[in-house]
């Protein structure tokens, strides 16, 4: 069985909940259980109905203030397929666990209320989509009974949001019309829609095409961790650590190590269960190498010929996740694929209106939940790929020395 | 492994994948890792995933146990025969012993669930622990459902659902200052269902109460009770003999057995799949308590 991630955004008004409820319902992953102890969190909080919202709104917080504050992580199968749904709240000031949510989708859906059209958060929505570049992308027109099933009604929003998605770079756009509270079109097609073609919601979540959307081409191995077992059954075993983070490996490939620029042969790649014939992503082996170079963690395994970059200057779009902002000049640690260094914001080129995609030239500095074109300075070089090309080796995570607290996350647009 | 056409991972593949990168990013960046180990199946299959992630190096860090001396005896003893048999290093947090020195106080019911904290936390500040790694899941649970695979704790080994730090692609933050520490819970994505299947499909040891015996039980609040030394009838509880196993393994004066047939792995795979009620609103009389109780365990520094 295959693993599908994907990640919802959308307000509550526009039924992201009732429609996670009604997938995690038909599927029957919802349990008696829980089902009794919201029905019970309904009745005393004197709601009109059972709020499917509750199921995932964990926190105390959350279900006093009847809001959603955190991704929230939500697990269901069917016979073909296992999902983990990131559940993201939709409101701007929330934009920071959208980015987090869509960082590890295959998939997000975007959800509109069919009555209200595109909105500027489903711009918004969008946007991040295409910035943390998931490469499958579902617009969800929802309650369609609400207005009569008119297939007018969906054309004309098809039409705005492919006219707007065009500026942005999203390689699979599926328009869906649905009604999560009817159950139409959900899990199955809908008798209300004749006109709709498509396949429901959960199918196409079962057979959307995900195996060609990892990098099979550019070989990359992050060495993880070092394994030398020190005991006489395994005196002279030493063996690199890591998950393959794209291309495919193979015992026999001559193979380069950076930065150090030296080359060797995998002499063999190992698991407990035996050695493989050939390791790919998002595989976690042991790569054992034909001669005994200087290898240690944060060091990457590639090919000869196909190389990423080895630079210290990094162009990058960041989001911006904590209250004191980002400014030029400051310091910051960087954890980027197994290596860390620490670097210097040179410069803000731009900041974007996440709503209207404009370019603000003027910026000096981004706030909580902003985001803009950054050019850092490493202490150590980073090996660096695009990040449309490789999300594992062209996405960085920055660190606030003094707090230890994860305040911004970084996509490489351009490494020279 | 089992390979799926076009290179991509079964589910149960690519979820060991993730674990073990997990592991060993603990190892890598932790000063002073341990693992959380109890004897129970997740416990069980995070330590089956740390032999995978170093081998053929053995386990780089300590187990812990912390011992409620509310045990299941099947399981002890399976405890001390992995740790045997692994060559491990076991340090044991005993909650019996906290009580003799006062440190803590049993609740009236007998339980002893929520004074494992302060046993956890002083066994960690002991030895200096700044990770530990914890085999619970993101489905067992909501507030559970919320929390980062790198957990901060502060010195006081509180989380703080609503200020954690956010948590892309596969970039962990292990970093904390001095008296602060991580808990990591490589199984966040799995599902009671997946940790059967891994179960079967790497021939996993496990002790013998999760599968399908006889014992002498009787009926408490709807649940099937053993029993036992921890765990009387009260006046009116008649004890009678079923065919059970248990779904979980916690504190024995308050984990429940289910009615159950499933004398094997492919049997329990088939009733997880069926069942229509979470494992621990199946066996757990303690989630019970309020619709947050997790939650204001873990803020006080649970597992």
């Amino acid at each position: 069985m295959e693993l599908l991630r994907f990640a919802t955004a959308g307000s509550v008004d526009d039924g992201k909940s009732t429609l996670i409820g009604r997938l995690l319902y038909d599927s029957k992953s919802i349990f008696n259980d829980q089902l009794d102890s919201i029905e019970e969190t309904s009745r005393s909080r004197g709601d009109a109905y059972t709020d499917l919202a509750l199921l995932t709104d964990g926190l105390r917080a959350e279900r006093e203030q009847g809001i959603t504050i955190d991704v929230a992580y939500r697990y269901f199968a069917t016979p073909r397929r296992k999902f983990i749904i990131a559940d993201t709240p939709g409101h701007i000031q929330y934009t920071r666990n959208m980015v987090t949510g869509a960082s590890t989708a295959d998939l997000a859906i975007v959800l509109v209320d069919a009555r209200k059209g595109i909105q500027e958060q489903s711009r918004r929505h969008a946007f991040l989509v295409s910035l943390l570049r998931v490469p499958h992308l579902v617009l969800a027109i929802n309650k369609m009974d609400l207005v009569d099933w008119s297939q007018e009604v969906y054309e004309q929003i098809k039409d705005e949001f492919t006219n707007f998605a065009a500026k942005l770079d999203i390689a699979d756009l599926t328009v869906l019309p649905i009604s999560a509270l009817k159950g139409d079109n959900v899990v199955t097609r809908s008798a209300n829609m004749p006109w709709f073609e498509g396949p429901s919601l959960l199918h196409h979540l079962e057979n959307v095409h995900i195996a060609s959307d990892r990098n099979l081409v550019d070989a990359r191995f992050p060495v993880q961790y070092v394994i030398r077992p020190h005991q006489d059954r395994h005196h002279d075993f030493r063996g690199y650590a890591g998950q393959v983070a794209g291309g495919i490996l193979k015992p026999g490939d001559e193979v380069m190590v950076l930065p150090s620029g030296l080359t060797t042969r995998i002499a063999s790649i190992e698991t407990k269960d035996g050695p493989v014939a050939e390791a790919f992503a998002p595989m976690s082996v042991v790569i054992r190498l034909e001669d005994e170079l200087d290898v240690s963690r944060g060091d990457m395994i590639c090919r000869v010929h196909n190389q990423p970059q080895v630079t210290q200057d990094v162009e990058a779009m960041v989001c911006w996740m904590t209250e004191r902002p980002l400014v030029p000049g400051q310091k910051l640690a960087v954890k980027h694929t197994t290596r860390s260094a620490r670097a210097l914001v040179k410069r803000l080129s731009y900041r974007v209106d996440v709503n209207t995609l404009h370019r603000d030239d003027a910026a000096d500095s981004l706030a909580l939940n902003q985001i803009g074109r950054v050019r850092l300075r490493t202490t150590t070089p980073l090996l660096a790929d695009e990040y449309r090309r490789n999300r594992l080796t062209g996405g960085f995570i920055l660190v606030d020395e003094a707090t230890n607290v994860t305040v911004g996350a970084g996509m490489i647009i351009d490494t020279d | 492994m089992t390979r799926m056409p076009e290179y991509s991972l079964s589910q149960i593949d690519q979820l060991e994948a993730e674990s073990v990168f997990v592991l060993r990013e603990v190892a890598a960046e932790s000063e002073k890792p341990a693992l959380l180990f109890s004897g129970g199946k997740d416990s069980i299959v995070m330590l089956d995933l740390a032999v995978r992630a170093f081998w053929p190096a053995p386990v780089p860090f300590p187990v812990v146990h912390i011992d409620t001396g509310h045990n299941f005896p099947e399981v002890l003893e399976f405890r001390d025969r992995v740790v045997r048999e692994l060559g491990l290093n076991l340090v044991v947090g005993s909650v019996q012993d906290a009580i003799d020195r006062g440190v803590v106080q049993e609740e009236p019911n007998g339980s002893r669930n929520r004074i494992q904290t302060p046993v956890l936390l002083e066994t960690a500040e002991k030895y200096g622990f700044t990770a530990l790694l914890g085999g619970a899941r993101r489905d067992e649970e909501k507030a559970r459902a919320k929390e980062r695979v790198f957990s901060f704790r502060d010195e006081f080994g509180q989380w703080d659902p609503k200020n954690q730090r956010p948590e892309l692609w596969n970039l962990y933050n292990a970093r904390v200052h001095v008296g602060e520490s991580i808990r990591v819970f490589p199984l966040s994505n799995w599902t009671e269902l997946d940790v059967w299947h891994y179960i079967a499909a790497r021939e996993v040891a496990i002790p013998s109460i999760y599968y399908a015996h006889e014992r002498e039980v009787f009926e408490r609040n709807g649940m099937v009770f053993a029993n036992n030394e921890f765990c009387r009838p009260r006046a009116g509880e008649e004890t009678f003999v079923e065919t059970v196993r248990y779904r979980t393994v916690g504190d024995a004066t308050l984990t429940a057995a289910v009615r159950s047939d499933a004398r094997d792995v492919e049997a329990v795979i088939a009733e997880v799949a069926a069942t229509r009620i979470t494992e621990r609103g199946a066996t757990r009389g303690d989630d019970k308590v309020s619709e947050a109780a997790m939650e204001d365990r873990k803020k006080e520094g649970y597992f």
